[in-house]
């Protein structure tokens, strides 16, 4: 394996959401907190969620981790905010697809950065730093549906 | 000691990962496999699978024979005083719950002590956090002085009137340390308390006499000692072993069967329920020939060199951070500069350099060196200083690679 392979991996706008977080904090007023860890490395995501409406009003994360996890959560509040639930929902049906290596199909929704970490799919060890958040954001609204 | 030799016993060695020849070091999580233990179990079941202890016909008595033939063998590597004393589980895991379970259920009660150590691996925190609220028994860490070494001052004022078991690793396998094993199995005893030594990280790299070292149980895995995975070793004293109740049911283990009641067989077969790990055993067998052929204290020389040329060269690195002391067992673990282990780990995979990154089932020590994760280079006897050499350089490029990021 070349660079060129480790470049679809850290595509560089992944490492600028790394290395400048978007939404990255707590939010302040209603919201719910999911909490999930990836017990086998030690990454800690928490994930922050304002839902009013059925629309995902407010979405912010913190936690540590590695640059995959960490960048895949910044563009998933970004991608998800100001969304309907349904659509945070299937963004994260379409991104799981993306990690088992399918490509988007065209009537699917823009997932816009997301995109970058295709090549995730290339790096089976690194599948399950990628798909952290969004299985925190699940989380979160399934419990969100159930109250 | 001949690494070049060594290296030819190893068929897993040769091979190119991501375009680069392999560099191995993550033995410490497992180690490879010589050629004779895949030849001897593959032989096993080639030429005389059977069970065992049961059999009246030719293929069993073998088989039997190969699988004691094994516990000889391990008697030996330990310096254990019988065979009745080695019992053969799933691994270290198993054998420190057997221990927990069995002597910790009958002989802790509240108000009891059991003393480990922050730097012990999840297997030996576990079970003790469960039966000590099974018992009521209190679970007490010995201190760490900052390079992550136990000073015999604090482990004595920590083993107390009130303890019952003290349960410590002989090396750690994040930090390297080499514990004082023996003289802290005489605290104990002074105390009276026992001592249950986890030798998974030293027993393959180190000459191991568990009657000079006075422990009650030592506990080790086959797969990170050249043997397969899924066996391992219980040994302990046979006073206690004989007092002890078994924790798994079933065949193999029984003397006498009735309706509502049964009795047990003698040991160590009381403590083996049904039908064991013969293949596992007859490798671990072959496993130890292997080392005893080469010595196992020229392989502690060999890993020792390794470890101070790695320590040597990995801190001429600007940025790196390696936790542990200076004299240590064969690994180094690290963080380089702000770049993850995990992103690490991954420009070294792509260099064809294995290392592991996380928190080695750690994590209370993760927290004491608090970090949420290391990267560790881990040696054994068939690894080269020139396989340092370009795990030094893998970590320049990994600079190089994050360095416009950090």
């Amino acid at each position: 394996m070349s660079f060129n392979n480790l470049d679809t991996l850290y595509r560089q706008v992944i490492m600028d959401h790394y290395k400048n977080p978007r939404n990255r904090g707590s939010i302040e007023g209603d919201h719910m907190t999911v909490d999930m860890n990836n017990p086998t490395c030690g990454d800690r995501i928490q994930i922050q969620l304002q839902v009013e409406d059925g629309i995902v009003k407010e979405a912010k994360f913190d936690g540590e981790g590695c640059s995959i996890s960490l960048s895949s959560a910044s563009m998933m509040t970004q991608a998800i905010k100001g969304k309907p639930v349904d659509d945070a929902l299937k963004m994260s049906e379409i991104f799981s697809g993306l990690m088992q290596g399918n490509d988007i199909e065209e009537e699917d929704i823009d997932l816009g950065d997301i995109e970058a970490l295709q090549g995730v799919a290339k790096f089976p060890a690194r599948i399950k730093c990628a798909t952290l958040a969004w299985k925190a954001m699940e989380k979160g609204v399934d419990e969100e549906k159930q109250d | 000691m001949d690494v070049k030799a060594v290296r030819d016993e190893f068929p897993i060695l040769h091979q190119e990962v991501n375009g680069h020849p392999l560099v191995y070091l993550d033995s410490s999580a497992t180690s490879q496999k010589p050629r004779k233990v895949i030849e001897k179990i593959d032989e096993y079941y080639r030429g005389y699978n059977s069970n065992v202890h049961r059999g009246v016909h030719t293929l069993g008595t073998r088989a039997t024979d190969e699988y004691e033939g094994a516990r000889e063998k391990v008697r030996r590597f330990i310096n254990a005083s019988s065979t009745q004393e080695v019992i053969f589980t799933r691994g270290t895991t198993t054998a420190i719950n057997t221990v927990a379970s069995s002597y910790g259920r009958a002989n802790f009660q509240a108000g009891d002590e059991i003393v480990i150590t922050p730097m012990e691996h999840h297997s030996n925190i576990i079970p003790w956090q469960q039966i000590a609220k099974e018992t009521g028994a209190t679970l007490k860490y010995m201190p760490l002085q900052p390079d992550g070494t136990i000073r015999l001052e604090d482990a004595k004022e920590t083993i107390t009137a009130n303890t019952k078991m003290v349960a410590i690793m002989q090396v750690s396998n994040v930090l390297g340390t080499i514990n004082p094993v023996k003289e802290i199995a005489r605290m104990a005893h002074d105390q009276e308390a026992v001592i249950l030594v986890d030798g998974a990280q030293s027993a393959p790299h180190m000459k191991i006499d568990v009657q000079d070292m006075d422990a009650d149980f030592f506990a080790f895995s086959a797969h990170k000692m050249c043997g397969p995975t899924g066996i391992g070793v219980l040994y302990g004293k046979k006073a206690l072993l004989n007092d002890m109740e078994p924790v798994e049911f079933g065949g193999e283990m029984i003397d006498f069967v009735n309706l509502y009641d049964s009795t047990w067989k003698e040991l160590p077969w009381k403590f083996e329920g049904g039908t064991p790990i013969i293949a596992g055993a007859v490798g671990l067998g072959a496993a130890i020939d292997f080392l005893n052929e080469i010595g196992l204290d020229q392989i502690q020389d060999h890993e020792h060199k390794l470890a101070q040329y790695a320590l040597e060269r990995m801190n001429t690195i600007e940025g790196m951070k390696i936790y542990g002391p200076q004299e240590r067992a064969g690994l180094v673990t690290f963080n380089l500069s702000d770049v993850h282990p995990h992103d690490l780990a991954t420009v070294l995979d792509a260099e064809g350099i294995a290392v592991r990154a996380g928190h080695h089932c750690a994590q209370p020590l993760m927290r004491w060196l608090e970090v949420s994760a290391t990267a560790r280079a881990s040696f054994y006897l068939y690894n080269t200083e020139e396989e340092i050499d370009r795990l030094v350089e893998g970590l320049q490029t990994t600079k190089e690679y994050f360095g416009d990021v950090f």
